[in-house]
C-alpha cells in the first residue's frame, strides 16, 4: 500500500481498558518536532497527568519514528517515552532493531498507549489491522521464548518487529526493560514495567505499505541518500561499530583509569581481566556473526555463540547471547568476573527475565558492597552470599529480584537509589537522578552528564566522550557545562529524526535539511535546527520538573569523590558549581 | 555475456534490508513492495539470514506455468522478462517458484521479477550480494 509524505503523521492511539483504537493525523506535531523524542514529548504532555503513578493505568507509553525513517540510512531507531516508574520523571528510551522500519511503513509516525487491560494480552498491528490477543498463555514466559511463540503465529516474517517482556516487566521491576528482536532492548529506564502494569506481554507491528516520493523529488532523493550512505560507509562508524563493536573500547577506558570496576572500588581492572573482559576476547573467543538493525549498514549487533555442558553425558547447549560496551562492563566489571564466559552467562540470565543489564549490575555492586560492609546479612538475601565474580550466586539473585521472596528484593527490584534508601550504604550506592551509572569514571563531565542529563543516560550529553577529550586541557566548569548542554540540545535533533547517535557524524545539520528537502518535508536552517533542539530539552525537562525533578536535591555518592579518575580527584563543589551553572543556563 | 544477480556469501549478510530498500527506490518508494529481493531470517536471527532472489534457473518452472506469455525466458538464454501488458495476475507463476523469488506487486496485481539491474549490489557493503557473469547454453 502507498503512503503519501502526510500519512506519516498519523498517531495510532490505543486504549488497553476499552480495547478500542482511533487513528488521528497529527502534522501539527510532526510538522513542528520532527518525530521521535521530539513528538513523543507533545504526545506525552498531552496524555499524561501530573502526579499519576507510573505503575497505573493512567501511564501512557508512547512510541515515535521520524521522517527520515526508512528513507535514509541509519535513521533507525525507535523512541519510547512514559513517566517512569525507576526516576518517577521522564522515562525515555531508544531502541533499534525493526521497530522503527516496522512502525513507519505499517503507516503510523507513532504509536499511543493508554489505559490497561484486565487480562494479560498482546497486540498484532498488521497495518491498518490491530488486533488484541489473549497473552494468558504466554504470561509467565522469558523474553526469549515469547518471541519465538509470537513469530509463528502472527505474520509479517522479515518485514516485523516483536517487542515484549519478560518476567521483570510483569512483576513490575523498576528497571524491567523490553526486549525487541530477542537482542535489542528499550533498556532504561522501566518501559517493562510500564508494560506489565498494562498486562501487555507483547506488541507486534508489521510493515505493509511503502512512502512514495514526490516525482520532482526523486533525482534529489536519489543523489542525497547516495551521498549520506556513502559517508555511513566511509567514516570511521563503520571500522569502530562494525569490528569489533562497542566493546571495542573496553580494553583502553580501563587502561587510562576510567572505568568503574567492583562497585567503583577503583577506576580500573587487573590487567589479566581487562584483557579478558575487552571487545578482542570476546570476538575471538565468542563472536558468531554481527547483524544490524533495518536500514542500516553498520551491523553492531554483536552475537555470541557460548557452548556449555550442562549436563553430565554430553549434553551440551549452544546459546546466543548478544554482548555490548555496557552489558560486558556491568555484569563482568562491576561484579568483578574473572571470565567473559561468566560475563556472558549473566547477560544472558538478566536478558531472559528482562532488565537493564546497567541497573541490574549495578544493583547488585551495591548489594555485594553492603553485604561485606554487613549492613546486608543472609537473612535479607535469602541465603545467598554475595561475593565479587559468583556467577552462580547473583543468576539465582536475578531470579529472587523477579520473584521476590523477601523483602530485601523488593526494594532491590525498586532500583539502588530506594534499596539504600531503606538499608544504608548510599554513599556507594551508584545512581545519578535514581537512575545508575554507566561504566565511566572518567571526570567532571560524565558525572553532570549523569546528574542534568534529561534520561540520566550517558547518551545524553556524552559528558565521557568530552571528559577524555579534556586530558592533559585546562577548562573551567562553565566550559563544560556549556559544550554538555549544547550536545545535549543537538541530540534532541538526532533522537526527533530517530537518527541511530553512532551515525551522527553523518547527519550534520546541512546533511539533515538536504535530506528532509528531498523527501519534501517543510523545514528551516541549521540555526532552526539548533532552536528547535533547545525546544524539545526545555519541554523534557519542564516534564522532569513538573514531576518532582529538583536539581539543588541530586544526591551524589561519596564514592566517586574517594577514587582519582584520568582528572584526578574529583570535588563535591565543583559537581554541585557545574549543577547550579546548568540550572542557570536552563532558567531553573 | 548476460549477467544476473546473486547471493554471493549469505554468511556476510548483516540483515540490513539496504538491497530490499534500494530496489525499491528505484521507482522512487521508501521500503520495499516493490522489491524483487527479499532478506529474512532463518527462523531467529542468530541463524542467520536467508536472501531470496531469482537465480535465473534455466528451464525456469515459472515461464512454463505462465498462461499467456507473459512472463518469457529472456533472449540472452537464462532468466526471464515480464510484459506486464499480457499478464493477467493469475499468480500460477508465483506458485511454481519454490524459491519465492517471484515477489507479488499488491497495487497492480502483477508479479515483480527481479530484472538484474545490479542496483542492490551497491548498497551491500558487505557483498553478500553481487552481480555474476553466466554461461548460456552450458
Amino acid at each position: 500500500m502507498l503512503m503519501k509524505a502526510k500519512d506519516m503523521n498519523r498517531v495510532l492511539y490505543i486504549d488497553l481498558t476499552k480495547k478500542d483504537i482511533k487513528i488521528e493525523d497529527r502534522g501539527d506535531l510532526f510538522d513542528a518536532y520532527l518525530g521521535g523524542s521530539g513528538v513523543a514529548i507533545k504526545l506525552l504532555e498531552e496524555e499524561c497527568r501530573s502526579g499519576i503513578d507510573p505503575l497505573s493505568a493512567d501511564n501512557p507509553i508512547i512510541f515515535a519514528v521520524g521522517p527520515l525513517t526508512a528513507l535514509f540510512p541509519s535513521a533507525s531507531k525507535t523512541v519510547a517515552m512514559f513517566k517512569s516508574p525507576l526516576t518517577g520523571n521522564l522515562g525515555e528510551s531508544h531502541c533499534g532493531g525493526r521497530s522503527a522500519m516496522a512502525i513507519k511503513l505499517a503507516g503510523y509516525g507513532a504509536i499511543v498507549l493508554k489505559g490497561s487491560s484486565d487480562i494479560p494480552i498482546y497486540l498484532a498491528i498488521h497495518g491498518d489491522e490491530v488486533k488484541f490477543g489473549d497473552a494468558s498463555s504466554i504470561w509467565g514466559m522469558d523474553a526469549v521464548t515469547v518471541g519465538r511463540i509470537l513469530r509463528e503465529v502472527e505474520k509479517g516474517a522479515g518485514v516485523r518487529t516483536i517487542i515484549r517482556i519478560g518476567r521483570a516487566g510483569e512483576r513490575q521491576v523498576r528497571y524491567a526493560c523490553a526486549v525487541c528482536e530477542t537482542y535489542r532492548h528499550f533498556g532504561r529506564l522501566g518501559l517493562g514495567a510500564v508494560m506489565g502494569s498494562k498486562k501487555l506481554k507483547a506488541l507486534i507491528v508489521s510493515a505493509d505499505k511503502s512512502v512514495e516520493i514526490p516525482k520532482d523529488k526523486r533525482k534529489e532523493y536519489k543523489k542525497v541518500y547516495d551521498e549520506i550512505h556513502d559517508v555511513v560507509v566511509k567514516t570511521d562508524a563503520m571500522e569502530k561499530y562494525h569490528d569489533l563493536g562497542t566493546s571495542g573500547k573496553i580494553y583502553d577506558l580501563n587502561k587510562i583509569g576510567g572505568m568503574a570496576y567492583k562497585n567503583l572500588k577503583s577506576a580500573s581492572a587487573p590487567e589479566e581481566i581487562a584483557r579478558e573482559l575487552s571487545g578482542e576476547n570476546f570476538a575471538e573467543m565468542f563472536l558468531s556473526r554481527r547483524v544490524s538493525c533495518s536500514h542500516c549498514p553498520i551491523g553492531c549487533v554483536h552475537l555470541a555463540s557460548l557452548r556449555e555442558l550442562y549436563e553430565p553425558g554430553y549434553y551440551f547447549k549452544t546459546t546466543t547471547i548478544s554482548y555490548d560496551n555496557e552489558p560486558i562492563w556491568a555484569t563482568g566489571f562491576m561484579l568483578g568476573m574473572k571470565s567473559a564466559e561468566d560475563c556472558l552467562m549473566l547477560i544472558d540470565a538478566v536478558d531472559k527475565v528482562g532488565m537493564d543489564v546497567m541497573s541490574t549490575g549495578v544493583i547488585l555492586a551495591w548489594a555485594t558492597e553492603a553485604y561485606e560492609k554487613g549492613i546486608i546479612t543472609m537473612e535479607h538475601t535469602d541465603g545467598l552470599e554475595f561475593h565479587w565474580g559468583d556467577v552462580n550466586v547473583y543468576s539465582e539473585a536475578i531470579t529472587k529480584i523477579v520473584e521476590m521472596p523477601t523483602e530485601f528484593y523488593q526494594n532491590l527490584a525498586k532500583g539502588s537509589e530506594y534499596a539504600s534508601s531503606v538499608y544504608g550504604g548510599q554513599d556507594y550506592a551508584l545512581a545519578f537522578g535514581g537512575n545508575e551509572m554507566p561504566e565511566y569514571h572518567t571526570g567532571i563531565a560524565c558525572y553532570l552528564n549523569n546528574l542534568t542529563g534529561a534520561r540520566h543516560s550517558h547518551l545524553d550529553s556524552a559528558g565521557y566522550d568530552l571528559d577524555q577529550k579534556l586530558i592533559g586541557k585546562e577548562f573551567t566548569i562553565e566550559e563544560v557545562v556549556k559544550e554538555l548542554l549544547k550536545e545535549e540540545e543537538w541530540r534532541q535533533i538526532l533522537s526527533s529524526l530517530v537518527v541511530c547517535f553512532f551515525a551522527r557524524k553523518v547527519y550534520s545539520a546541512e546533511a539533515i535539511t538536504k535530506a528532509l528537502n528531498a523527501i519534501g518535508v517543510e523545514n528551516g536552517t541549521a540555526e532552526k535546527l539548533d532552536d528547535l533542539g533547545r525546544d524539545i530539552h526545555r519541554a523534557k525537562m519542564d516534564f522532569k520538573f513538573r514531576e518532582g525533578f529538583n536539581l539543588s536535591k541530586l544526591r551524589i555518592p561519596k564514592r566517586i569523590f574517594e577514587v582519582p579518575t584520568p582528572h584526578g580527584f574529583l570535588k563535591e563543589e565543583d559537581i554541585r558549581k557545574g549543577i547550579e551553572v546548568y540550572g542557570e543556563m536552563i532558567g531553573r | 555475456m548476460a549477467k544476473k544477480l546473486a547471493a554471493l556469501d549469505v554468511n556476510k549478510c548483516i540483515g540490513c534490508m539496504g538491497c530490499m530498500f534500494a530496489c525499491s527506490r528505484r521507482v522512487g518508494r521508501g521500503g520495499f513492495d516493490k522489491s524483487a529481493i527479499g532478506v529474512r531470517s532463518a527462523g531467529g536471527i542468530e541463524r542467520g539470514f536467508v536472501i531470496i532472489v531469482c537465480r535465473a534457473c534455466e528451464n525456469p518452472p515459472c515461464t512454463k506455468v505462465c498462461p499467456t506469455g507473459a512472463l518469457r525466458e529472456r533472449k540472452e538464454g537464462v532468466g526471464v522478462i515480464l510484459n506486464e501488458d499480457k499478464c493477467i495476475g493469475c499468480g500460477f507463476c508465483a506458485q511454481s517458484c519454490i524459491l519465492g523469488a517471484i515477489f507479488w506487486d499488491n497495487e497492480k496485481n502483477k508479479p515483480i521479477v527481479c530484472k538484474y539491474c545490479g542496483e542492490c549490489e551497491d548498497y551491500c557493503v558487505h557483498n553478500a550480494i553481487g552481480m555474476v557473469e553466466i554461461k548460456t547454453g552450458a
